[in-house]
């Protein structure tokens, strides 16, 4: 392998296996404070307890997401100096708030965890917002670099040289808001979706109508509601970034459809793998004028199709699998949210049948499989460029060796995170059941966040 | 003062506080995990209680300082992204193995020794790693060759000077956390592990000074340039030195019912930091990596560097309030400081 895919996939596999705890990290806090508030306002111990616990399981990962986040951040400038140097010019300031917002979360979650039974209720909502409000900070400002990679603004590069640099143009750059909406949005979905996954499993482990086994259903339906609104909100700015691939990024758009030819009218192509021999998606769906649509809101938008590209600027065509791949989760994840409280809230049935409780065990694996198909699409659809028609990935890349000897490392490092972060949850809620957690709820003086045995 | 040197003193102030922060972080993990068979002097329960609440705020360091260098000198973060890909991968991995068994150690009780053995270890080798990066900075070790900048590594890690400054910031970390642990432990009421922690840094002080002079004299023949404007500042260095003293008699001085005061101990020796690194700094000026890149040569973009500035202040502003609150509950309540082993449990 050439140094620049070794680079590549180094830096890729770490992404992967950061952005699973960096979104969790940011959806958590959304399903903890949830949880607070109803308890505030319900008086319910139950909600009480979900706040604790999931709180756990933030502080837990936190574990791995720190980490995993500080190597991301460093193996930017170790990995792509090329690439820093000109973000380093030009974006330096998401970065920069960034490292606030890091603040922020870091202050109130110890606050939050280590002084929870110190401070007033409303200090501890406090706590809890600054928490969600430093993780969705963090997770906009960054993904604003990766939206900067895309609609560059604000420099220009003459003979080599950044000139003309306006940060606070490169920071609100055209696709800032929509690319960061999609990112936060989708955080919120899964966050809720796993905890829908757990509450689920729980259900089928515990007897139908135990105080176990409502605590589950009241924790699957909170999630139910928050996955479902996000994972709507969430749609509809998908839709919002289509169209704007479609102004800014078009081979992006064409490798996404697998659309060669430039047309008006032109298809949506469903499912399928996009195939360079004959210039069509193979055992796709086609929709007609479907795509026109999408993308300019009328069925005569030209749509440009990859031939209207030199080949060498092509994204991989399996950006059109990934796409479809995510946008298909995503759609799933709208239909069994809101399917599973049509049936609790409106057709009023006191249970689920069974199989729909393993889809939603099934949930939260497939939410997080959604936002991996959407990164990869996002950052593998950029390429050749990392800032588009500006920077190539070849020229950001380090020019030290020896990175395949790193890859494996970080790969072994990676896996036993993966493996231990799992050991400890498992064991820990083991230790610490939801019926201890409920009966140190009802007795007064006992704590309940400091409990840890 | 023109905007290149405003930059570098923000950098300057970042890596000294991320400095001070790590060794408190690093020293104090490290001590958790040598006392953690003295369950009477309560040292490593001290040392938890400090470090729970605290790594992930002095992570956020580290991670401000990287973030300070590419935004302020994007071209010496190409230079250093490229030389240091080797041992800042090392330091990477062993800071995931370490924050992340810090964080398992108090969810799993029953594994909770051989986490801490393992964040340990790992945590203390990491200063040392960290400040490799200084003698790399003077440039004996980086080589261009067709465009292409390399690290030396064979040469780094065969060079004196490295190793001066490998023990110097092992004996600095475990001297300044036992500094600081002996103040909070006292603080805490914790009388058993105060006189631990005070015994550790009366050892440990003068470690460290040898470590600062076997510096100065390895510097003297491989960066003469360096030793030379360092001794053009003697005067501070001298005032280092009695920094040293006065922290070293602050442990000696009658309080109470125990010897020493250690807030003042702890006070000096930061400001004998404070004057040795600076005069270090000073001294290294005008370069960020010896002779190849100079803060003039890797200055950002000017408009970027305005913008930066005021988002710094911004951001101190808006940030400040909190970092006193989280101090006055965490290092200063002593309900916290003093709470007893019944609902102690770190987590």
């Amino acid at each position: 392998m050439s140094d620049l895919l070794l680079a590549r996939s180094l830096f890729g596999t770490t992404m992967a296996f950061h952005i699973i705890f960096a979104t969790i990290g940011v959806g958590l806090p959304l399903m903890i404070l949830t949880a607070e508030l109803l308890y505030q306002k319900t008086k319910d111990q139950e909600y009480a307890v979900m706040a604790k616990r999931w709180t756990k399981v933030f502080a837990v990962q936190l574990g791995v997401g720190i980490p995993t986040g500080t190597i991301a951040g460093m193996q930017l400038s170790l990995l792509w100096p090329g690439f820093m140097a000109v973000i380093g010019k030009v974006m330096a300031l998401p970065f920069q708030i960034e490292i606030y917002a890091f603040f922020i979360e870091a202050l109130f979650m110890s606050i939050y965890v280590y002084a929870a039974e110190r401070i007033r209720p409303w200090m501890r909502i406090v706590s809890l917002i600054s928490v969600a409000i430093g993780a969705l900070a963090s997770a906009v400002l960054i993904t604003n670099v990766h939206a900067f990679q895309g609609t560059p603004d604000g420099f220009r590069i003459v003979n080599g040289r950044i000139v003309d640099v306006h940060p606070w143009k490169a920071f609100f750059n055209p696709s800032f808001l929509v690319t960061s909406g999609h990112v936060a949005l989708s955080a919120y979905i899964v966050g809720a979706f796993v905890i829908a996954s757990v509450s689920a499993f729980k259900m089928l482990k515990n007897d139908f109508g135990s105080r176990v086994y409502k605590f589950h259903q009241k924790a699957l339906m909170v999630s139910l509601v928050i996955g479902g609104v996000f994972s709507l909100l969430t749609a509809l700015n998908g839709h919002e970034s289509a169209q704007y691939l479609h102004r800014y990024q078009p081979e992006k758009l064409a490798a996404a459809e697998g659309l060669f030819e430039t047309q008006t009218h032109a298809p949506l192509t469903i499912g399928g793998l996009t195939d360079k021999k004959t210039q069509s998606v193979k055992w796709g769906v086609e929709v007609p004028w479907a795509l026109s649509f999408l993308a300019g809101n009328s069925f005569d938008t030209k749509v440009k199709g990859l031939n209207d590209f030199p080949e060498s600027d092509w994204p991989p065509l399996f950006a059109h699998t990934l796409f479809n791949a995510m946008v298909g989760v995503g759609s799933l994840l709208i239909v069994i949210a809101f399917g599973g409280l049509l049936w609790r809230k409106v057709l009023k049935k006191d249970r689920f049948p069974k199989w729909l409780i393993w889809v939603y065990v099934a949930s939260g694996p497939l939410a997080v499989m959604g936002i991996e198909f959407g990164w990869i699409f996002a950052c593998t659809g950029r390429q050749p460029w990392t800032i588009y028609h500006m920077l190539t990935t070849a020229q950001s890349v380090t020019t030290s060796t020896n990175i395949g000897m790193l890859f494996v490392l970080f790969v072994l490092v990676y896996a036993i995170l993966a493996f231990s972060v799992i050991f400890v949850l498992f064991h820990y809620f083991k230790k610490n059941t939801v019926a201890d957690d409920l009966n140190r709820a009802e007795q007064k003086g006992v704590p309940l966040f400091g409990s840890n045995s | 003062m023109s905007d290149v040197y405003l930059a570098v003193t923000i950098l300057w102030g970042f890596v000294f506080i991320y400095a001070v922060m790590a060794t408190m972080d690093f020293g104090a993990g490290f001590w958790s995990m040598i006392y953690i068979n003295h369950s009477k002097t309560k040292a490593t329960t001290v040392a938890n209680r400090y470090l729970s609440p605290t790594w992930e705020v002095t992570n956020t360091f580290v991670v401000a300082l990287v973030v300070a260098v590419y935004s302020m000198f994007p071209k010496g973060a190409y230079t250093l992204g490229t030389v240091l890909l080797i041992p800042g991968s090392l330091i990477l991995i062993l800071l995931a193995i370490r924050s992340a068994f810090l964080v398992f150690s108090h969810f799993v009780s029953e594994y909770e020794k051989i986490l801490i053995y393992i964040s340990g270890i790992t945590g203390i080798l990491i200063p040392g790693l960290l400040i490799s990066v200084l003698p790399i900075t003077h440039g004996n070790f980086v080589y261009v060759t067709g465009g292409k900048e390399i690290l030396d590594l064979a040469g780094l890690f065969s060079s004196p000077n490295e190793y001066a400054f490998f023990g110097f910031a092992i004996s600095s970390t475990l001297f300044l956390s036992s500094l600081l642990l002996a103040d909070y432990s006292k603080a805490s009421e914790e009388l058993d592990a105060y006189k631990v922690y005070r015994r550790d840094a009366i050892i440990l002080g003068p470690i460290s000074l040898l470590m600062a002079v076997f510096i100065m004299l390895t510097l003297k023949t491989e960066s003469g340039w360096l030793y030379n404007k360092m001794m053009d500042n003697f005067p501070f260095l001298l005032l280092s030195l009695l920094f040293f003293l006065i922290g070293g008699l602050g442990l000696f001085l009658p309080s109470g019912k125990v010897k020493g005061k250690p807030r003042l101990s702890v006070i000096a020796v930061t400001l004998q930091y404070l004057a040795a690194s600076y005069v270090y700094g000073r001294a290294h000026l005008p370069y960020i990596v010896y002779p190849y890149v100079t803060v003039h040569s890797a200055f950002t973009d000017p408009a970027s560097f305005h913008a930066v500035f005021i988002m710094y202040i911004a951001g101190f502003v808006i940030l400040f309030p909190g970092f006193i609150y989280f101090w006055s509950l965490f290092m200063n309540d002593k309900r916290y400081l003093r709470r007893r082993k019944a609902n102690q449990s770190p987590e």
